[in-house]
């Protein structure tokens, strides 16, 4: 990791800490409401690391606290070994953060935002300058450099938060709800870049609450839900852990739905009934739906898939991830 | 705004590894390399504050020509028309009744103040409120190693900057009409860059705990603004108003950078005393606004 060489005023830290995160029973309350309940992670460099879970879980505030701007209630966090309460600008110095809302300067110009935000931490101009086109070529942005912020659409604008938090080089990037509100193309647009940078070894905090994204894009992830954490693993190891193979969805219409149970009784291991459909967890979704079949019912709808972290979270929660 | 001594050496130490570095990156071939975040953190705590201030200056520069008309049209408008018409009426009467100068003479630096208030009175709300909901411009920067107190810091230092080029444009307007007859005159343009901030950073620091705007900016304008406007020994001597609303006046900072303009246009007599106090009102509400918007800034934005 050559960006992270320290100079000769880090001597006094004893060895770069093998996690760049680390957070121990971090809790933050607002008054009466906890919303975040005493949870504890660590990330090595390098890691790709998600928070996944439904809105007003938690996962932005424990962003806002690892990004130095939030203040905990209670708990330790250290990033790249510095509690951010202590050393805030030092913390934030090694970060590039991409909010959840959008807060580009609307009034600047699309490459003059990038260099105003370089600014904040020192950058010189004969550095900022070619950076920002870097950045813009990186963003598919170029021949926008010129453009107001608010002529561009969601999606540019989004790349364009991606490209400012690129500014300073950082080798963590946090990113809240990165393709949150985009088209399907815009998010594949997105997700190639940020893995891009995980391949240059960027460590990558992101929350989301869809589960294709925390799938392609997290080597391991915690799912949380009110503040607590309710798992923790990677995609795969959690799918594993807490859902079948594969999973039989059924539709016989929203009035059926609920009272279909109990004739399903015994097809495949388990059975979760949603207001809109039937999921039947099982490790071979063909057999489990001849069984259907071979029982007389006749769904309107039928489909067999792999088990997906929704599956989990829905184990986990007895909830949808986005309601 | 920037510190040559430091960037340049950022810059040639950046060249330098780059160079240095170009064979064995990782990213795409380029030679670009930041300095480290102990650098940027080190650069950020000493001049932050400059640092969102040249981003304000950046955004003020976008609209510049309507910040022009706006700041030094109107006063200059208002002297016209008070200044050069009605002074025509006025000047008939008692030299003595304007501190023994011409009508435009006398209300010049009460203009310089009142216009340093006005922008004082749009600067210090409506971008304070974009700032943390509208746009949420503040929290940009609030996620890079700039403290909250920095920010407000910089928006401070860039608005204190229109108030001296918004003055040294006006003063130069009121010296042409030869309404500025003392060698001090200048020094008006520090009195009304004082007087703006002593109304300013208390109104800064009400705009920061504002959580939803129901029109209140509108109201100080009207309830706040006009009235300290038309009685703060403006456009006549306080002392001629009854001592029921002379109070007005007492507590206004239009009224203490007014009378002390004058002292500096054009030697107007008062008790040293008073001055003294003019300068000592302006500068403790500009201080009691700074602390009080400091506090509100770290608080709102640290949540």
């Amino acid at each position: 990791m050559p960006a992270n060489e320290t100079g000769p005023e880090r001597d006094k830290e004893p060895a770069a800490p093998r996690y760049v995160i680390t957070a121990e029973n971090l809790t933050k309350t607002y008054g009466d409401v906890t919303a975040v309940d005493g949870i504890s992670f660590s990330v090595p460099a390098g890691e790709s690391f998600g928070l996944l879970g439904p809105n007003g879980a938690g996962k932005s505030t424990t962003m806002k606290m690892i990004g130095g701007v939030s203040q905990r209630t209670s708990g330790n966090l250290t990033i790249m070994g510095l509690d951010p309460e202590q050393n805030g600008p030092e913390v934030r110095a090694h970060l590039g953060v991409v909010p959840q809302q959008d807060n580009l300067d609307e009034e600047l110009k699309v490459r003059d935002n990038l260099l105003v935000y370089g600014r904040y931490f020192g950058l010189p101009m004969s550095y900022l300058k070619p950076k920002a086109d870097e950045l813009l070529e990186f963003a598919q942005l170029t021949d926008k450099a010129k453009s107001k912020v608010d002529a561009l659409s969601g999606g540019m604008k989004r790349r364009l938060t991606i490209a400012r938090s690129l500014i300073n080089e950082p080798r963590i990037l946090l990113l809240d709800e990165p393709t949150t509100g985009l088209d399907p193309q815009a998010r594949h647009i997105l997700w190639d870049r940020l893995f891009r940078l995980k391949e240059q070894g960027v460590t990558l905090i992101l929350t989301t609450h869809y589960m294709d994204e925390a799938e392609q894009l997290c080597d391991r992830l915690i799912v949380v839900d009110k503040g607590r954490i309710m798992a923790e693993g990677s995609p795969a190891a959690l799918i594993r852990d807490y859902s079948t193979r594969e999973v039989l969805e059924l539709r016989f219409g929203s009035e059926r739905n609920a009272s279909i149970g109990a004739e399903l009784e015994g097809i495949g291991e388990r059975l979760e009934t949603l207001p809109d459909r039937v999921l039947i967890y099982t490790h071979d979704g063909e057999a489990a739906l001849e069984e259907v079949s071979a029982r007389g019912l006749r769904p309107l709808t039928s489909l067999v898939r792999r088990s997906s972290l929704e599956d989990v979270f829905l184990r986990l929660t007895g909830r949808s991830l986005v309601d | 705004m920037t510190e040559p001594s430091t960037a340049g050496r950022a810059a040639g130490s950046a060249s330098g590894e780059a160079s240095a570095s170009s064979s064995e990156s990782p990213t795409a071939g380029r030679t670009l390399r930041a300095h480290p975040p102990e650098v940027s953190a080190a650069k950020a705590r000493r001049w932050g504050a400059f640092y969102y201030a040249e981003q304000v200056l950046r955004v003020m520069k976008g609209y510049g020509w309507s910040i022009f008309l706006y700041s030094v049209g109107q006063p200059a408008a208002y002297l016209f028309a008070m200044g050069v018409g009605l002074a025509t009426l006025v000047d008939t009467s008692a030299v003595s009744a304007f501190g023994g100068v011409s009508y435009i003479a006398f209300i010049a630096p009460a203009l310089l103040v009142s216009a340093a208030v006005m922008t004082a009175a749009t600067e210090f709300t409506f971008p304070v409120m974009d700032g943390f909901k509208w746009r949420r411009v503040y929290y940009g920067p609030h996620a890079s190693p700039l403290t909250p107190e920095q920010i407000a810091a910089g928006q401070i230092i860039a608005v204190t900057l229109r108030f001296l080029l918004q003055s040294v444009i006006y003063f130069a307007i009121v010296a042409l009409f030869g309404a500025s007859p003392s060698g001090w005159g200048w020094g008006s343009v520090l009195v009304a860059t004082l007087a703006g901030l002593s109304f300013g950073l208390p109104l800064m620091a009400y705009a920061t705990s504002i959580k939803e705007d129901k029109g209140q900016f509108a109201m100080v304008m009207r309830f706040i603004v006009m009235p300290l406007f038309l009685f703060s020994g403006t456009f006549f001597p306080l002392d001629t108003l009854p001592v029921l609303v002379r109070w007005i006046g007492w507590i206004s900072p239009i009224w203490h950078g007014t009378e002390l303009g004058r002292v500096m246009t054009f030697g107007y007599e008062e008790s040293p005393v008073l001055t003294i106090i003019h300068v000592l009102f302006l500068l403790g509400l500009a201080w009691f606004g700074w602390v009080l918007t400091k506090r509100q800034f770290i608080r709102r934005m640290g949540q």
